[in-house]
């Protein structure tokens, strides 16, 4: 599959600060405090490796505009950002990659644990990462839930924490809540259940989403709504519950129930978009891009809670020096506000929220956080109009979504197994 | 020192692309195979001597016997996709190029018709498989067009996710890979054949029985290898037009990778690289390459 491509932060388009890394540094002090122009002289070039979600020219532009410093995206996919990180440790200087991953990027001994002393906000990070709790209320820990891979004993070392240390596996960048993906004016009824993915009457315009690691747990959250099956713990099963959850996906596959699959973002926009599909597994940026397009498309809340997943910064083992330097900064800057709002106002959960709050308009941050009507009209990030005044955000505030939270994405134990039966369930 | 010189010289000449093979072929096929047979964990591989990952792959095939297993119906289904698109395009490609070798009688329009054929090459793999849905889809040209003229009540799903819509795909990608050995093969036959058994009084039938085919012959040889090889190794195009739902030992292979499981993913690939190699040399027992062309 060719889709690695490495983009240039969007820096070109800003002529302003071609070539006038002074006038960045100069920008930067002037425009926020803290931040000292110490790039001004070289601009330090930092290879940045993640998935295309957590990617944004407009994040690359202003953190060249404070920091100096040049943010140079490494886009591949999901499962490629593993893969780089196992085989080609050297490839970047920051990686941007989900908790769920850590069982095996860990052991590898290709990260450097990041030092929480010289994270500024440290102590500011989202309950719902570092504790798997929201104000004082524990939320679904099943799966690789983050707050259970966040700490390793020492810089180096190869095992977790169990308490909280100094040494930090990933900083977190986003987090979010994944429900299913409907379309409300195609099926002209509340949706409230997992359980609904299967119901025959969305024969042949269901779908589901062929990443392994994670249309197994969008699977058990169904097969534990439909009753057929009861998991220990849905992020860590047994052969016999892999099992049972394949038998029930054959099954459906084998009447008919589905449309299709997808493995990229853009893929399940087209399916919904064209209305091929009318429920599916979804991302939240997905849904977005559907209404933008003038579609109705809700990411629907339902009574058994979400599939919840959370991604976040690591340093490869190798970097130091000027650049280790420069990764702390970019971190540092990347939790003070302005990327924190950015990433909200695209329906994703900032690291630091009180930052976030800080940089966000009052009425944005109801919308988006606290589950209040739109004030006024919501844009998107390109500009477009989003939602109306007066709309609600699907599913509620904050603490409603993640609070709801049934599990995490996760490397279960049976890893290999579940590959296998998946690989049986696609060609079945 | 002269005749030393033109002695060594073709092995010279062919030195550089020796090399390439060598490096960019060769010496990672040998890997693969090498990796087939060892052991790895989540973040490891470790070198090893074991067939478990051969025994994975074919876990429970001969158990499971009348049932088949996973691989062995991803295999029956990629071979059955392979045959369909097989014939297809043979018999495509073989009309077009006669079509262009007798019946268009101006040099400048045959080369013109023939690039002609490689359109759908113009824009990459992607987009063009995008591109199936607004006209195949449930909502697409075609269905609207059928509903809209009164054929039919309601949209037709087979179009679109279908085993219909990969073959579709892959005869309309592969069908170039046909015409160009086949077109190059019958250029060369000398028309005074063609005319000899015409005045001998064979019928059209006859002629490109008894003449045309088995002139064309290695041409039809190179072209299957072509067709076969890509189709048998293809996820993509099986992937994106079958919706995902159609399984294919290179999609077998890439969700291994995905997975860290590079020993059983390259287990896989050697199986997959013998049944084409069987496949190939076949196809050589009926055909000599070399001596033909």
């Amino acid at each position: 599959m060719d889709d690695k491509n490495n983009t240039k932060g969007g820096i070109s388009r800003r002529t302003l600060l071609k070539g006038s890394a002074i006038t960045a540094g100069f920008l930067g002090t002037t425009a926020v405090t803290g931040f000292p122009a110490v790039h001004a002289d070289e601009p330090i070039t930092l290879r940045y490796l993640s998935t295309a979600t957590n990617q944004s020219p407009a994040i690359a532009a202003k953190a060249k505009e404070v920091t100096g410093i040049n943010i140079e995206y490494v886009t591949v996919t999901t499962d490629d950002v593993t893969k780089r990180i196992i085989t080609q440790p050297d490839s970047f200087d920051l990686v941007d990659t989900e908790y769920f991953a850590l069982r095996n990027l860990i052991p590898s001994g290709n990260f450097q644990a990041i030092d929480a002393n010289k994270v500024k906000l440290v102590d500011k990070l989202a309950t719902a990462i570092t504790k798997g709790e929201i104000d004082g209320k524990k939320i679904g820990d099943q799966g690789t839930a983050p707050h259970k891979v966040l700490y390793l004993e020492k810089q180096r070392g190869k095992e977790f924490a169990k308490e909280q240390t100094e040494w930090i596996t990933l900083i977190p960048t986003t987090y979010n809540a994944d429900t299913l993906g409907i379309r409300p004016d195609l099926i002209k009824r509340p949706i409230e259940s997992w359980s609904e993915l299967l119901n025959p009457e969305f024969k042949g315009k269901a779908s589901i989403l062929n990443i392994p690691s994670i249309g197994i747990m969008d699977a058990a959250m169904v097969n534990e709504a439909m009753g057929v099956v009861k998991y220990g713990d849905k992020g860590n099963m047994t052969k016999e519950e892999i099992d049972k959850t394949i038998a029930t996906l054959i099954e459906a596959k084998k009447a008919g129930q589905f449309r299709a699959f997808w493995s990229d973002f853009n893929e399940s926009v087209n399916l919904m978009a064209s209305g091929e599909t009318v429920v599916q597994s979804m991302w939240s940026p997905a849904v977005t891009a559907v209404r933008l397009k003038g579609i109705p498309c809700t990411f629907q809340p339902l009574k058994e809670g979400y599939r919840a997943w959370a991604s976040g910064f690591g340093l490869p083992r190798t970097l130091k020096g000027k650049k280790l330097d420069a990764a702390y900064e970019f971190i540092n800057w990347f939790l003070d506000g302005w990327a924190g709002a950015h990433l909200n106002r695209q329906g994703y959960y900032a690291a630091v929220l009180d930052t976030a709050q800080q940089s966000m308009e009052p009425y944005e941050w109801a919308f988006w956080m606290e589950g209040k009507p739109a004030e006024k009209d919501i844009l998107g990030p390109d500009g477009g109009l989003l939602e109306k005044a007066g709309t609600v955000r699907d599913g509620g505030s904050y603490n409603t979504r993640m609070g709801a939270v049934a599990c995490w994405n996760s490397i279960m134990d049976e890893n290999a197994y579940m590959i296998q039966k998946w690989n049986e369930f696609i060609a079945a | 020192m002269l005749e030393m010189k033109s002695r060594w010289a073709p092995y010279w000449q062919a030195a550089p692309l020796a090399i390439v093979f060598l490096i960019f072929f060769v010496l990672p096929l040998l890997v693969t195979v090498a990796v087939s047979f060892w052991t790895y964990t989540g973040y490891s591989i470790e070198p090893a001597f074991v067939g478990d990952n051969y025994a994975t792959a074919f876990d429970k095939c001969f158990s499971s016997l009348p049932e088949l297993c996973t691989t062995f119906r991803t295999y029956l289904s990629t071979l059955k996709f392979c045959l369909m698109v097989w014939l297809i395009t043979l018999v495509l490609g073989f009309t077009i190029a006669y079509f262009l070798v007798f019946e268009v009688k101006s040099n400048n329009a045959r080369l013109i018709l023939a690039l002609i054929t490689t359109i759908p090459f113009w824009t990459s793999n992607v987009i063009r498989m995008i591109s199936w849905i607004p006209l195949l889809g449930r909502n697409g040209l075609v269905n609207q067009s059928l509903m809209s003229a009164g054929i039919i009540a309601e949209p037709i799903d087979w179009l679109l996710y279908s085993d219909f819509s990969v073959v579709l795909a892959l005869v309309h990608l592969n069908t170039v890979f046909m015409i160009v050995p086949i077109l190059n093969s019958m250029s060369r036959i000398d028309k005074s054949l063609v005319e000899a058994a015409y005045d001998t009084g064979a019928s059209g039938w006859q002629t490109l029985w008894n003449v045309i085919i088995p002139l064309s012959k290695t041409g039809i040889a190179i072209g299957s290898i072509f067709v076969i090889t890509v189709v048998m190794g293809d996820f993509i195009s099986i992937g994106i037009m079958g919706g995902q739902q159609i399984a294919s030992a290179g999609k077998v292979i890439e969700a291994q990778i995905n997975a860290l499981q590079f020993p059983i993913a390259a287990a896989n690939a050697v199986v997959l690289l013998v049944i084409v190699l069987m496949i190939i040399w076949t196809l050589l027992r009926f055909v000599d390459i070399r001596k033909e062309l």
